[in-house]
């Protein structure tokens, strides 16, 4: 049996200790790119914040712990108010997924609740003018639309040979000079670079409901979007239609009984999507077998004894976040209390159920009235699908391997930041439930802080390397193999 | 600007366009962009390639796209100005790098450009610069020029000599096999072009198996244009041939488990039977296309529905009896409008196929079942394509069901069904014929004149003229005039307008005696109605009939008219009357 991975705190980002730091910065949604040499976090106030790994030896060597850096920040959404409907639509991002990449340049697709935007982060070069004949002229700042520090008169360097001159000068001389011998067509040299990011497609107004999940196929020119009743499949390169796959909205809406929470594609067969359900399924949809999808080709739901019914077991069997593992095998969901595991060929139940926080059971019913039974935590797995990544509440997080059937439950706390180097592990609280007699039982639910919750996490998708976002920052942990 | 603009200042606006071609305003930058030409004439060859060329691809490459689709455009046309043919290798190095733009329609219109520049340079730049573009595309980092590179092989092909070839056709098969869908689509779209340069040989030997592992690829969207390529193939092949190596695609793609695909095959079915010859289709095709037909999914049966027509057309008439009829008696009742508005759409065209006896046998339930539908769009469609069954049938034996059906239409509550009606009158009218006309339809055309929307009303205007072209005019003056002209004291003046609009349009067919006799007194009359925009159209209206009317009327019956439309207190009612005063 394999050692434990040995998880140390790696790194933190934003929340700068107050810990009721300004709303717009709870952070919302966190994802690596697919090198996992970026990471992607979203915010409440529609911004998104990229921080790039370094590959920087000396820095390595020191921690021997990676390490992101800042590396740019741009407003996706900014707060909008739909005045047909009378409703004001948070600039909050939900989602935001890395497109594949096809050039220098970084695409990834970000949402808020309606609208769905792609944008483009590159390093912009900015130019100068650099003629050899005019080399005393004004600096000619080449960058285009961007900038607008340009000089008024923007002909100037144009019509001269040589010498300083002004712009009344040149007004001057314009007349005798425009000759085109004398004309020097500029020549440009790249000053310095700033990244940059643009928006490239706006997709909207093509959800009724709001947006909980967008994933990205893998035939690299379409995605969907989903919101609480329908899905949407989108081409990248189009925004002006895009095509319903699937529709659970009944004609009438006091029929209502679920709704779709989260859905995603298969990481390589095109035609293959999941979604989950409030009610606790996870149907599979075929692409090829029908423009809508509504006839599912798989459900995946466990059978529940009627018996241990209660007011609650329809809230908790609700899935808050659901994923394949890479090779699209297996399902990971998440809802309330469970992490379960789900063979893509068997439907009737999980391979595994992991109990997150069973020492909730018996709080349910303080948790419904303070209304933490409705948190949505996020879930994800590995590279090669042998460790499952979860959150829950007092900034734990539950790492579990499926070979060892260890679980490693962190505490996530900013302590860790200011005394790095020497208290850097001993700050964390390492659980292993096998080899300490501290149990996750152990854990005593009244000494639990409910305000304090790891809803999204991330993992780096080569490495083990984690992102985790409690309340407003990100805790970035890695592991080591133990020797 | 345009005040620097003197005589002497002759390349002026040249040195502007270049300035511009760095504005912070996009108009402004397109604007130059799309002047590249004269840039380039102005500064001559040799600047043009040392300067201008150079500038461009340092300062317009990280432009927004609607500057680079036009930049990717315009580089194809400067050939000439560059020095022609053997200096055009230098517009290679910005194209290549427009090549590998994010932006689909930049690569697309750069790839155009390369082809147009790879037909013309001379062999050596050919060997020397293009072809290595072409390598270095392909094994570019990043997909996007890998793309780009796949649209270039067709017009390679030929210019290169027999060891290039060979290596050309060894990198296309990489592009086949490329690790990205994106890259295999381009790969697949090209693969057709690309195969008919190709001597046969190579193509049995090398495209066949790329053509093979394309169309049996995991991703839907390069299977389905893999169906193409099985017609562009198959007509490059002989019959054994395409039953060995194309004909087992063919099936696969017609029962693969995408609908998408099988959709592309129902698309392209005539494509597919026209390249494999009348033998295979008849022996073969068939059965996959009766398949199709009853497609679970309605978009393959829409799409196959659409080709019955063609299909058909290349079969027996035994054979269409028995195999696509019972399909097509299926497809009548089809859960799905618009399968049936397809069938319906060509349904009528198997009536010449079938020949009157058939037809009134087989067919003719199936038209009137089809006239009964629920959805206007099959009815409609149905009435559109009338004239194919009446040559076969005859008018009367359609007659009696379909008077009840188009009556229906016409008075259907959405005015776009009620307007696609009234398009066919004027043929339905050459049909029926003017007795039936008369009886049936005549008062309906008039209805159509008072409807509650313009757009139907201006139709019916323009349907009466139509019916007068078919008619005649003594039938016209008989049974429509009257009709028409009694709307002009219609207490609602939008009524009233439709008169003159009636007058205007039908008076470019009734001829002068008619104008004069019923028109011109009827227009004296509405001069002094109360409504000035009556009025005023009152004078549009003479401006329309003075040029057809005889110029002793004009002057004694209409200007007076006018004179008196012209002295009237609404300024409009003025402008309009002064302008028809000058036709006088």
């Amino acid at each position: 049996m394999t050692e434990p991975l040995d998880w140390r705190f790696s790194q933190t980002f934003g929340g700068k200790g107050n810990e009721d730091a300004s709303d717009a910065n709870v952070v919302p949604a966190i994802e690596f790119d697919q090198t996992g040499d970026f990471i992607a976090v979203g915010d409440k106030g529609g911004k998104v914040l990229l921080l790039k790994r370094t590959h920087d030896k000396q820095s390595s060597k020191k921690s021997k712990l990676p390490e992101y850096r800042f590396y740019s920040e741009f407003q996706s959404h900014e707060p909008e108010f739909d005045y047909l409907k009378s409703l004001e639509i948070e600039e909050k991002i939900n989602k935001i997924k890395w497109c594949p990449k096809q050039n220098d340049a970084q695409f990834l697709l970000t949402t808020n609740d309606k609208t769905i935007k792609l944008w483009k982060v590159y390093e912009k070069k900015i130019k100068q003018v650099s003629t050899s004949a005019t080399t005393t002229g004004p600096s000619y700042n080449g960058s285009l639309a961007s900038n607008n520090t340009r000089s008024p008169s923007h002909t100037t360097y144009i019509y001269n040979s040589s010498g300083a001159h002004n712009m009344n000068n040149n007004m001057n001389n314009s007349n005798n000079n425009n000759n085109l011998n004398n004309f020097k067509i500029p020549k440009l040299t790249t000053r310095e670079t700033v990244v940059t990011a643009t928006p490239r497609k706006i997709f909207q107004n093509a959800h009724a409901y709001h947006i909980n999940s967008i994933s990205l196929n893998s035939d690299g020119e379409t995605y969907i979007s989903s919101d609480d009743l329908r899905i949407h499949l989108w081409n990248l390169n189009i925004n002006t239609e895009c095509f319903n796959v699937v529709d659970i909205k009944p004609t009438n809406m006091e029929d209502l009984t679920e709704v779709i929470t989260s859905a995603e594609f298969h990481p390589t067969s095109c035609n293959i999507f999941m979604y989950s359900s409030s009610k606790g399924t996870i149907k599979l949809g075929d692409l090829r077998s029908s423009a809508l999808c509504d006839n599912h080709a798989k459900v995946f739901e466990e059978y529940e004894d009627p018996s241990n019914k209660s007011f609650f077991s329809e809230i908790i069997s609700s899935i808050s976040d659901i994923k394949f593992s890479r090779d699209g095998r297996y399902i990971l969901s998440r809802d309330f209390l469970t992490l379960k595991l789900w063979d893509i060929n068997m439907e009737n139940k999980p391979v595994k159920t992991i109990q997150i926080h069973d020492y909730l059971k018996p709080k349910l019913c303080d948790l419904y009235e303070n209304d933490c039974i409705f948190d949505k935590f996020e879930c994800t797995l590995n590279h090669d699908g042998t460790q499952m990544l979860t959150g829950s509440y007092h900034n734990y997080l539950h790492i579990y391997d499926r070979n060892s059937k260890q679980d490693v439950c962190l505490e996530a706390s900013k302590q860790a930041t200011k005394s790095k180097t020497k208290t850097l592990t001993t700050k964390m609280k390492l659980r292993s439930s096998k080899k300490e007699p501290k149990k996750p039982e152990d854990i005593h639910p009244d000494a639990i802080e409910y305000t304090k919750k790891t809803l999204h996490c991330a993992w780096h998708p080569k490495d083990n390397l984690i992102a985790v976002g409690a309340a407003n920052t990100v805790y970035l942990y890695a592991a080591t193999e133990n020797k | 600007m345009a005040s620097i603009n003197t005589e002497s200042d002759d390349y002026h606006p040249i040195v502007i366009l270049i300035d511009e071609l760095k504005n912070e305003d996009i108009q402004l930058r397109l604007n130059s962009i799309k002047k590249l030409q004269s840039i380039a004439k102005a500064l001559g060859p040799e600047r043009t390639r040392t300067e201008l060329i150079p500038y461009l691809q340092d300062s317009v490459l990280e432009d927004e796209d609607e500057v680079l689709v036009v930049l990717s455009e315009e580089l194809g046309n400067l050939i000439e100005f560059v020095g022609g043919a053997e200096h055009a290798v230098c517009l290679l190095p910005p194209l290549q790098i427009l090549a590998g733009a994010e932006e689909l329609v930049v690569r697309e219109k750069a790839v155009e450009s390369l082809c147009k520049i790879a037909k013309e340079i001379p062999t050596s730049s050919f060997e020397e610069s293009f072809l290595p573009l072409l390598f270095s595309l392909s094994k570019a980092d990043w997909f996007t020029s890998r793309t780009s590179a796949c649209g270039l092989f067709t017009v390679s092909y030929p210019r290169a000599n027999a060891e290039m070839k060979k290596s050309l056709r060894k990198t296309f098969g990489g592009l086949c096999h490329d690790d990205t869908p994106m890259v295999k689509r381009a790969a697949a779209t090209n693969l057709g072009s690309f195969a008919k340069q190709i001597e046969k040989e190579s193509v049995k030997s090398e495209i066949l198996p790329l053509f093979q592992s394309l169309s049996t690829d995991e991703q839907d969207s390069v299977r389905l244009l893999g169906v193409e390529n099985c017609a562009l193939l198959g007509s490059m092949l002989t019959n054994e041939e395409n039953i060995q190596f194309i004909l087992p695609t063919i099936k696969a793609s017609s029962l693969d488990k995408s609908w998408r695909v099988r959709y592309m095959v129902a698309r392209l079915l005539k494509e597919l039977c026209e390249s494999m010859g009348t033998e295979i289709t008849k022996t073969e095709l068939i059965g996959a296309f009766v398949k199709l037909l009853k497609d679970t999914e309605a978009e393959v049966r829409t799409e196959a529905s659409l080709r019955i027509a063609d299909v058909c057309s290349l079969l027996t008439k035994e054979m269409n009896i028995k195999t696509i009829l019972p399909c097509v008696k299926d497809l009548v009742s089809d859960s799905s409008q618009h399968v049936r508005a397809a069938l319906a759409q060509v349904i009528m065209s198997l009536a010449p196929i079938y020949g009157k006896e058939d037809t009134l046998t087989h067919l003719l339930e199936l038209f009137l079942h089809l006239l009964k539908d629920d959805f206007p769009d099959v009815r409609l469609n149905i009435i559109s394509k009338l004239d194919q069954v009446s040559k076969v049938i005859g008018i009367e034996m359609l007659s009696q069901s379909l008077l009840p059906a188009i009556v229906e239409l016409a008075e259907d509550h959405q005015w776009r069904v009620r307007l696609a009606i009234i398009d066919y009158i004027p043929l339905l009218a050459s049909q029926l014929g003017v007795e039936f006309f008369d009886e049936k339809l005549g008062n309906l055309c008039m209805t159509w004149l008072g409807d509650p929307v313009f757009s139907i009303r201006e139709a019916a205007t323009n349907n009466l003229k139509k019916l007068t072209e078919v008619f005649g005019v003594d039938w016209a003056k008989n049974n429509i005039i009257p009709k028409v002209l009694s709307l002009h004291s219609h207490p609602n003046y939008l009524y009233r307008m439709t008169t003159l609009f009636s007058i205007s349009t039908l008076s470019t067919v009734v001829g002068g005696d008619v104008i004069s006799s019923s028109m011109v007194p009827l227009l004296a009359k509405m001069v002094s109605d109360k409504v000035p925009n009556i009025r005023f159209n009152v004078a549009k209206t003479f401006q329309t009939i003075i040029p057809l009317l005889d110029s002793t009327i004009v002057q004694s019956r209409v200007k007076p008219l006018l004179v008196k439309l012209h002295e009237d207190t609404d300024k409009d009612v003025k402008f309009y009357a002064s302008q028809a005063l000058q036709l006088c």
